[in-house]
């Protein structure tokens, strides 16, 4: 029976925590019941992925109402991915939380902080799972007014601001997508992914589709931050509480992106996206200047947060690098990148969380000279900036392989180069930190904090090591990312 | 607002009645135009209206905020319960034609359990916004 039900049980495990976290009064047992949540969750995205690559296609008629008519859950091996990203980051930050939260959160706010947090998760593995575009809208909206919430939970009182900021331009980016889903409602009537892709191709000539897949395209990369619509994101990831921090960057912009990916190869075909309309000529530009900039920006920042931040904006340029190519390498390499760049970005920003917990600080000068009072943390860190970097026998060597592989095949030369050369760019910002941590002078602060607590470095170090697992044997994520582009480029899931 | 007469009367007699029609929206919902989320949203203003003339704190000690909040999210365990019921029972998440006897009557109680999730949490969520709105100075 539990079988049938995976798909259900995805999204209403962690609902269910969502609600009871709150209503219980203990902190500890609110953690408790979101961290169950979240490993049910991880549960079924596991055995939904597994069945896919088995073969299956895995469909779910919510409240028994047929597809094109009710809403339906579908998995291919395109989300069944995400949602083991998102579900299997969820639990290892949900563990990270635990300590780390009851530093940073107002203690009266904690039970309501696990409330939005399963909200949020619940949010963004709902935009995996389902096939049906309105559908996509509500838990969209349900992940981010979680997410507004838990970024103004930081202790920081810019934290208010710049979750008040995200709540705009995230509100403007969504009212984009629901006027692009309502634009599509208009000219087919159907609101069901596979039936809309069934129903466009004899409309491609109509303005009105036309405009749908602007808005749906200006909506979603303001979601995901792509270049010059990211001004939000930097902000929102510095201020947030850490382990906020550490679950939104590994998660949330990948989900965007998966629906910037659903819409173009699924819902709209690879023939309208990049042949009629060339999408190929403008994301390419918008990638790489993302890429180059946002590196560059990176350098010059002391709070470590933010820096990470940006480069965060520069790695969505690398995935959005990778879907411009619109070829089964481009695409591996993007939902690749996907799944590697939550590993690194986890990673990172919970070692930050570490710092935060113990020092309180993560301005460049608060960590200077750490690297001998809290060794693993600054050993996570530097394993983690390596794979940013792209190091071999780390995964983001195997994601920029498969990049430069890409448009190499493209016959883009200067492309290649560049995505090499930009690594060095991150070498110079990870460098900076690393100098600063192991060769710095400890200040008076630095010279008395000890090791951060074991509940910290578990989950830290779950992901570095996932980080070199994946980057060492890496014949599990290329398979799943290759069956993935190849359904993307292959039509309707 | 206490001072005005006619405000408070007014207020006296209308509460009852608009509670009460947030009920009839409630269950006429699946036979004309209602529903839970229009219910809860009356129900909400009904308890508004007597905060606003008869002042925050009576209206606390009717409705305490503790209260509210529960509200808020026991709905959302009413809806959500209702769909896994439904799931041990055989059917999809929130297919309520397994819920009873015969698929007609299930499907009736099933979208009436679920709008009054909605009513509950709908309710709850609107007197929460406004008691924080309205208490803001106060606790500080």
């Amino acid at each position: 029976m539990i079988a049938a039900h995976l798909p259900a049980i995805q999204i209403v495990a962690p609902l269910l925590a969502a609600a009871l976290c709150v209503l219980v009064p203990w902190k500890r047992v609110s953690w408790g019941i979101a961290m169950a949540g979240a490993v049910t969750a991880f549960a079924a995205a596991v055995g939904l992925l597994s069945r896919v690559l088995g073969g299956e296609d895995i469909r779910y008629a919510l409240g028994g109402w047929a597809a094109p008519w009710g809403i339906e859950y579908r998995v291919d091996a395109v989300n069944g991915l995400v949602l083991l990203i998102v579900a299997g980051i969820g639990v290892v930050v949900t563990l990270f939380a635990l300590t780390s939260v009851e530093r940073e959160v107002d203690e009266r706010r904690i039970p309501l902080f696990y409330g939005a947090w399963m909200l949020c998760l619940c949010g963004l593995l709902g935009i995996a799972i389902t096939g049906d575009a309105f559908n996509i809208f509500v838990f969209l909206e349900i992940s981010s007014l979680g997410t507004y919430a838990l970024i103004a939970m930081g202790s920081d009182r810019r934290a208010l601001v710049s979750a008040f900021r995200y709540l705009i331009m995230g509100s403007i980016g969504a009212s984009f997508i629901v006027i692009g889903i309502g634009l599509l409602y208009v000219e087919t009537g159907t609101l069901n992914l596979a039936d809309l892709a069934e129903r466009l191709p004899a409309l491609y000539g109509e303005r009105t589709v036309l405009v749908a897949f602007a808005f749906l395209t200006v909506g979603t990369s303001l979601k995901l931050a792509l270049f010059p619509l990211h001004v939000w994101l930097p902000d929102a990831y510095a201020f947030a509480p850490s382990a906020v921090t550490g679950l939104i960057a590994a998660t949330s912009t990948k989900v965007a992106v998966y629906v910037l990916l659903r819409f173009f190869f699924t819902v709209f075909g690879v023939t309208y996206s990049f042949d009629e309309l060339s999408l190929g000529m403008w994301l390419l530009p918008l990638a790489l200047v993302a890429i180059f900039t946002m590196s560059l920006v990176a350098i010059f920042q002391r709070n470590i947060k933010r820096m990470l931040a940006y480069s965060s904006v520069a790695q969505i340029g690398y995935i959005i690098l990778g879907i411009s190519f619109a070829s089964v390498t481009g695409l591996t390499a993007a939902t690749l990148h996907l799944f590697n760049h939550a590993l690194m970005k986890g990673a990172l920003f919970l070692a930050l969380g570490c710092v935060m917990y113990r020092v309180g600080s993560v301005h460049i000068d608060a960590l200077r000279g750490l690297g001998r009072r809290m060794p693993w943390t600054m050993a996570a860190f530097t394993a983690g900036g390596l794979s940013l970097i792209g190091v071999p026998l780390t995964v983001g060597f195997v994601s920029k392989w498969y990049l430069v592989l890409g448009a190499l095949e493209q016959g883009m030369w200067p492309v290649a180069a560049l995505v090499l050369v930009t690594s060095t760019l991150a070498v110079v910002y990870i460098w900076r930190v690393v100098e600063a941590v192991y060769f710095g002078e400890p200040s008076a602060r630095a010279d008395s904090v000890s090791e951060a607590p074991l509940r910290l470095l578990v989950p830290t170090w779950a992901l570095i090591v996932a980080n070199l697992y994946f980057g060492i044997d890496a014949s599990l994520t290329t398979n799943v990312a290759g069956q993935a582009a190849r359904a993307l480029l292959g039509g309707a899931p | 607002m206490r001072d005005q007469i006619i405000l408070r009367i007014a207020a006296k007699i209308l509460v009852g009645p608009i509670l009460l029609f947030a009920l009839y929206v409630q269950f006429h919902g699946d036979y004309g135009p209602g529903g839970g989320f229009q219910a809860g949203v009356i129900f909400a203003a009904g308890i508004i209206l007597y905060a606003l003339v008869f002042g925050l704190d009576r209206a606390r000690a009717a409705i305490p905020t503790s209260i509210v909040t529960w509200c808020g999210t026991l709905g959302v365990l009413i809806f959500a319960g209702v769909g896994v019921v439904a799931m041990f029972m055989g059917g999809n998440f929130l297919d309520y034609g397994v819920l009873l006897y015969d698929a007609e009557h299930a499907q009736h109680i099933g979208i009436l359990l679920v709008e009054a999730g909605v009513l509950v949490t709908v309710f709850g969520v609107m007197v929460t916004l406004f008691y924080s709105f309205a208490g803001r100075r106060r606790s500080r």
